[in-house]
């Protein structure tokens, strides 16, 4: 069990890795670099030659990549094209603003689809069930952005009840993006609540056709019982990795929710820096973001280790 | 070739039969038929759309600026003066042509890829499949974006571009479909005849994962119409003056509440047709009996 843990432990950090040297690769392909982008026009003869020169962008590839690695593995991601300013600090405000954002609606959006999931699935094919799954679908098939635009449309154009875009700055505190946040975090979790309600209906659907629970039916075990006891216990583990996969959708979904909301967090601000064709900072954010990513496909795995019983008694077995 | 013990899967009927099959189950499903029927509207709009508009989509007009549907302009007219009518109809044709082009390579290569993975396992397919996790852990939108800032928004960057992407979760399920049909008895007969990796691939795997790949085509196909209109959205799609759904959505922003309708009919469009064609996907995967309801969204 420990040496399952260490070696998902390892085969996050490896994925980290690969995903550093995509990044790094991708933008490396990409014609132009952080001295053309700072210099625009400029960019020609000794000035770009001195540019490069300070930047350190004349050594050769592999030995920028390992710089760049080991300054982001301690936190700094280097210097943005643009105003010079530490990407670092240019991101952090960023960051809060989004995990604001996607965790407001986490915390939302998991138990509002746990609870109709769960209902769904106990009243499946009755008229709660096809009214919540139909919900579910066109939830989720729906680009984010359409409906994005007709909440603004309805709540912000006809109704006048909460703002369409967000004008709070990115420094402001979090106290000051109400009202503003509760459009944009609506559409996510309106989103995420669908695709998380569907696998926990079809899961516990699973469990309920199972032979284990039929037995217990037989058996004359109460149905309050069997559904706590036998149902849901087994229903909900595997649903854990499906969370973790929709909070990955998130971090694509939220790029552009930003946007339509003019938000300020990490979404927009990289597709502002792959407009202005801010390279360095694109490679930063890319890489916060996948780190992310993989950070909680690890805990989700963890958490799904720990939690199932049969590897839980292996542990205690081995120690 | 047929009796060394390769299951009597529905597969091994002729081509057309299956096709005719397979469209009478998806019909036989309300959802399915409904999907089916959406789908097909919006090809048949798609193909003969430039006939049937009432106007030129480029014809602006200072006069008509946001006016309100009427007689001569049905759905009214947008921000230009230009009828929406017009637009709507002909702004589905790039996003479709594009992931019409784009699903079934994507399937194809990303379908190769990972019945072979599967089939040799491994260290080429732990490397692989690091190197698909790794990429699979990046944001849709900024691999996208990054490839288009580079390269531009031509149809000969999107068509590859999605088509390579969207291959590659395709490998992920592949792999998965042939891990449950590489250890059966007729792939060990036609090795065992001396057959090469190569036509154990085509003739005993992928006949046998077609139904996973057609299904997991299906979903890609809708899950790219939302990637090529998220990005016409951006700004970084289409360019105009072509007509598009995402780029008339995104238009029509500003002035939705005193003209809503320049954005409600492109937004019914599209979600008409994405929906129509999940409902069409679920009918199908219901028909041919392959589970996905564990699917991720990527």
């Amino acid at each position: 069990m420990l040496r399952m843990i260490l070696q998902r432990l390892m085969l996050g950090f490896v994925t980290v890795g690969l995903v550093s040297l995509i990044i790094f690769s991708a933008v490396e392909i990409l014609p132009g670099d952080a001295c053309t982008a700072l210099l625009k026009q400029d960019a020609q003869g000794q000035q770009l030659a001195q540019c490069r020169t300070e930047l350190g962008l004349e050594r050769p590839a592999l030995i920028r990549y390992a710089v760049w690695a080991s300054g982001a593995l301690k936190g700094d991601l280097g210097v943005s094209a643009h105003g010079s300013k530490r990407i670092s600090e240019l991101v952090s405000d960023r960051v809060k603003n989004s995990l604001l954002l996607g965790v407001t609606a986490l915390a939302i959006g998991i138990p509002l689809a746990f609870t109709m999931g769960i209902l769904a699935a106990l009243k499946r094919d009755k008229l709660l069930d096809l009214f919540l799954s139909s919900l579910a679908i066109s939830a989720m098939t729906i680009p984010e952005f359409v409906s994005a635009t007709i909440l603004i449309l309805v709540f912000s154009g006809w109704l006048q009840w909460l703002p369409g875009i967000v004008l709070t700055s990115a420094d402001a505190p979090v106290s000051e993006f109400f009202p503003g946040i509760i459009l944009p975090v609506v559409v996510l979790a309106m989103v995420m609540t669908a695709h998380i309600l569907r696998t926990v209906r079809s899961s516990v659907i699973e469990v309920l056709d199972s032979e284990y629970v039929r037995m217990a039916t037989l058996k004359g075990v109460h149905y309050r019982r069997i559904i706590l006891r036998h149902v849901l216990p087994n229903a909900l583990l595997p649903v854990i990795n499906v969370v973790a996969l929709t909070v990955g959708w998130l971090l694509g979904g939220v790029v552009v929710i930003e946007t339509v909301f003019n938000f300020p967090g990490l979404g927009r601000l990289m597709v502002n820096a792959i407009s202005d064709r801010d390279l360095a900072l694109v490679q930063g954010i890319a890489l916060i973001v996948a780190s992310v990513y993989v950070v909680v496909n690890l805990a989700a795995d963890l958490l799904t280790m720990l939690a199932n019983p049969r590897l839980r008694s292996a542990m205690v077995k081995r120690i | 070739m047929n009796s060394i013990g390769r299951p009597k899967t529905p597969s091994n009927l002729r081509l057309s039969v299956r096709i005719i099959q397979l469209v009478r189950e998806i019909l036989s499903r309300p959802s399915g038929a409904i999907g089916l029927v959406l789908v097909v509207l919006h090809l048949t709009i798609s193909v003969l759309s430039p006939w049937i508009v009432p106007y030129d989509f480029k014809a602006i007009s200072a006069s008509l600026i946001l006016s309100p549907p009427d007689s001569a302009h049905w759905f009214g007219t947008d921000q230009l003066g230009r009828d929406v009518l017009t637009r709507t109809l002909l702004g589905g044709r790039e996003a479709i042509l594009v992931t019409l082009v784009a699903t079934p390579i994507a399937v194809l290569w990303g379908g190769f890829v990972g019945v072979y993975l599967g089939l040799v396992g491994g260290r080429a397919d732990a490397v692989v499949m690091r190197v698909v996790d790794a990429f699979l852990a990046l944001p849709w939108i900024l691999k996208m974006l990054l490839l288009i800032v580079t390269f531009g928004t031509g149809l000969e960057v999107l068509i590859p571009t999605l088509a390579v992407f969207y291959g590659i979760p395709v490998i992920r399920i592949a792999r998965a479909a042939a891990h449950n049909v590489v250890a059966r008895d007729y792939v060990l007969a036609a090795r065992a005849r001396g057959h090469g990796r190569f036509s154990i691939i085509v003739i005993e795997l992928f006949p046998n994962v077609l139904d996973a790949l057609m299904v997991e085509g299906a979903m890609r196909w809708s899950w790219m119409l939302l990637a090529f209109s998220s990005l016409s959205f951006l700004g970084f799609g289409v360019s105009p003056p072509t007509p598009d759904w995402g780029l008339m959505i995104s238009d029509s922003r500003t002035y939705l509440p005193i003209a809503p309708w320049a954005g409600l009919y492109p937004i019914a469009a599209l979600s008409s047709l994405i929906i129509g064609i999940n409902l069409t996907a679920d009918a199908l995967a219901k028909a041919l009996g392959v589970d996905r309801a564990q699917k991720a969204p990527i």
